[in-house]
């Protein structure tokens, strides 16, 4: 096994499992509630972009943005249809995972209908896919940008979440709801915001993961899913910088199970890691998850 | 016209009603206390000014304009202030992030400067403490804390729910010396207390609350010396 080629793979690869589980990890932290439709948010940031390169000839670095606008806005309407009438009649957290399950059904739903179910790819020399040369392993173009803007947008969303006042706001409002009303905060902006931000990110990773694979169909989320769910239980629910941690350590045990022949078995690996992490190690791999809590 | 007038405020939680029908007023440059024992509603009708729980009927009125019903954001930013029971500061942000939010609905940078260094001036603890996480701080040096975030908002009207509770007495002194210094400065603060032998002292009028009605009222030197005020309160 080539170990180099691998980590590699495993960073790049990481970059945007990260960049999907933050979306998770925000939303988790900021509202306590799983949103099972991020996933499907995901698809339709990668099918924006394939709108936009496809239908509209327009360059893929306008792509990423027109996709994180979009399935932000998506975001929103999730909250406003899915979260938000029922955060108002104080439903119980599991009402709210279940109306987030129903959202992602109807947004794959509408993408099959829009899209169809075969698989769609970005046309050739979107980017170039030549590997680099003079490099001891393998890498290609595209790969090397993923990394970047996962990295980018990471650090931006670190910096907005700790330093600016509207990331006060937001761990504030992740405190305690009653609390930050006293201190003027108005939680349903904030709620509206994180929505945003999380199918922001969720629509780069979309975007991403197409342009990676050059496959995308309206089931390119589920496998997605539950990766994206395991990054987060390992870096301890609602953590952002364990979100970051988690999805290059996901990826990481993916890259590594294929190299080692077992590719039929890598998601069982991946889940088995799950399972052991919820039995020795709840709170996650980085610990003092209060300490940073988004 | 009164600062806050609060007039016939019915509030529960589903079938418990925790205020019925209560009327009280607060005055520019007064302190009010409201005291009675736990559970005659006085926290409940903080939380019912304060917008966090909405009342059932009934008209809360501050500055003239009518705030019933209002969400709890709003109410703060119209610099109607509470600290809340228990000090709620937020546990994982520093000091001086939990003071920022104070001022969190302010746009005037060089009065937030001010008022900060202001703060750090009258709370020596906090300036030492000002990048700490506020939760790794005891209770007293929180308390203080809880009530430097609520003047970082400019309050117009002060309310504090309960400021001494769970404080050594020295802590409590303390506490009640800084009601003092805000009282000094003119700010207008309904006080509730448990402790209504210190909210007595410091207050200019008061309202005994009973299961959700006001019994008794009266200026506050009055009611320190009213023998059914002291047998059942001050005892």
């Amino acid at each position: 096994m080539n170990v180099t080629q691998q980590i590699v793979n495993a960073i790049w690869l990481g970059g945007v499992y990260s960049l999907f589980a933050l979306g998770y990890a925000l939303v988790f932290s900021v509202l306590g509630v799983l949103n099972l439709a991020h996933s499907a948010v995901f698809m339709w940031g990668a099918f924006i972009g394939l709108t936009v390169v496809t239908r509209f000839s327009l360059p893929i670095w306008l792509a990423i943005p027109v996709a994180m606008l979009g399935a932000g806005i998506i975001g929103i309407i999730l909250d406003l249809v899915a979260f938000a009438p029922l955060r108002r009649r104080n439903a119980p957290r599991i009402s709210q995972l279940i109306s987030s399950i129903g959202a992602a059904i109807l947004l794959v739903n509408i993408a099959q209908f829009a899209f169809g179910t075969q698989p769609q790819r970005f046309p050739s020399g979107t980017i170039p896919n030549q590997a680099l040369e003079g490099l001891p392993f393998r890498i290609t173009p595209i790969q090397v940008i993923i990394l970047i803007i996962s990295l980018v947008l990471m650090a931006l969303l670190q910096y907005l979440v700790m330093r600016t006042r509207i990331g006060q706001a937001m761990r504030a409002v992740a405190f305690n709801q009653r609390v930050a009303g006293l201190l003027g905060i108005n939680s349903g902006g904030i709620f509206q915001l994180t929505f945003f931000l999380a199918g922001a990110l969720a629509g780069a990773a979309g975007v991403l993961y197409g342009l990676a694979y050059n496959s995308m169909t309206p089931f390119m989320g589920d496998g997605v899913a539950l990766k994206g769910l395991t990054v987060i239980v390992l870096g301890g629910l609602g953590n952002i910088q364990g979100a970051v941690v988690g999805g290059f350590l996901v990826a990481a045990l993916e890259v590594f199970s294929i190299a080692a022949g077992s590719s039929n078995y890598r998601d069982a690996i991946v889940f088995t890691l799950l399972f052991l992490i919820l039995l020795f190690r709840p709170q996650g791999l980085v610990g003092q998850k209060i300490e940073t809590r988004a | 016209m009164a600062l806050l007038e609060i007039n016939q405020l019915h509030a529960g939680y589903g079938a418990i009603k925790a205020l019925r029908g209560i009327t009280f007023k607060v005055e520019q440059a007064q302190v009010v206390s409201l005291i009675g024992a736990n559970g005659a509603g006085k926290s409940t009708t903080l939380n019912t000014i304060s917008g966090l729980i909405k009342p059932a009927a009934g008209t809360i009125r501050f500055d003239g304009t009518d705030i019933t019903g209002w969400r709890a954001d709003r109410i703060t930013r119209r610099q109607l202030v509470q600290v809340p029971e228990g000090r709620q500061i937020i546990a994982t942000m520093t000091v001086l992030e939990n003071l920022m939010l104070g001022a969190y609905h302010r746009q005037d940078k060089a009065g937030i400067e001010q008022d900060l260094e202001r703060i750090f001036e009258r709370f020596k603890r906090l300036n030492e403490r000002r990048h700490q996480k506020a939760g790794s701080m005891s209770g007293g040096e929180q308390q203080m804390l809880a009530v430097g975030r609520a003047l970082m908002a400019r309050p117009r009207l002060l309310m504090l729910d309960e400021p001494s509770m769970g404080l050594a007495p020295l802590l409590v002194t303390e506490v009640f010396s800084i009601i003092a210094d805000i009282k000094e400065q003119g700010i207008p603060i309904l006080l509730v207390e448990q402790n209504a032998r210190k909210a007595l002292q410091i207050a200019d009028y008061a309202y005994v609350l009973e299961r959700g009605e006001i019994v008794h009222e009266g200026r506050a030197d009055q009611l320190r010396a009213d023998p059914a005020i002291i047998s059942a309160y001050l005892g």
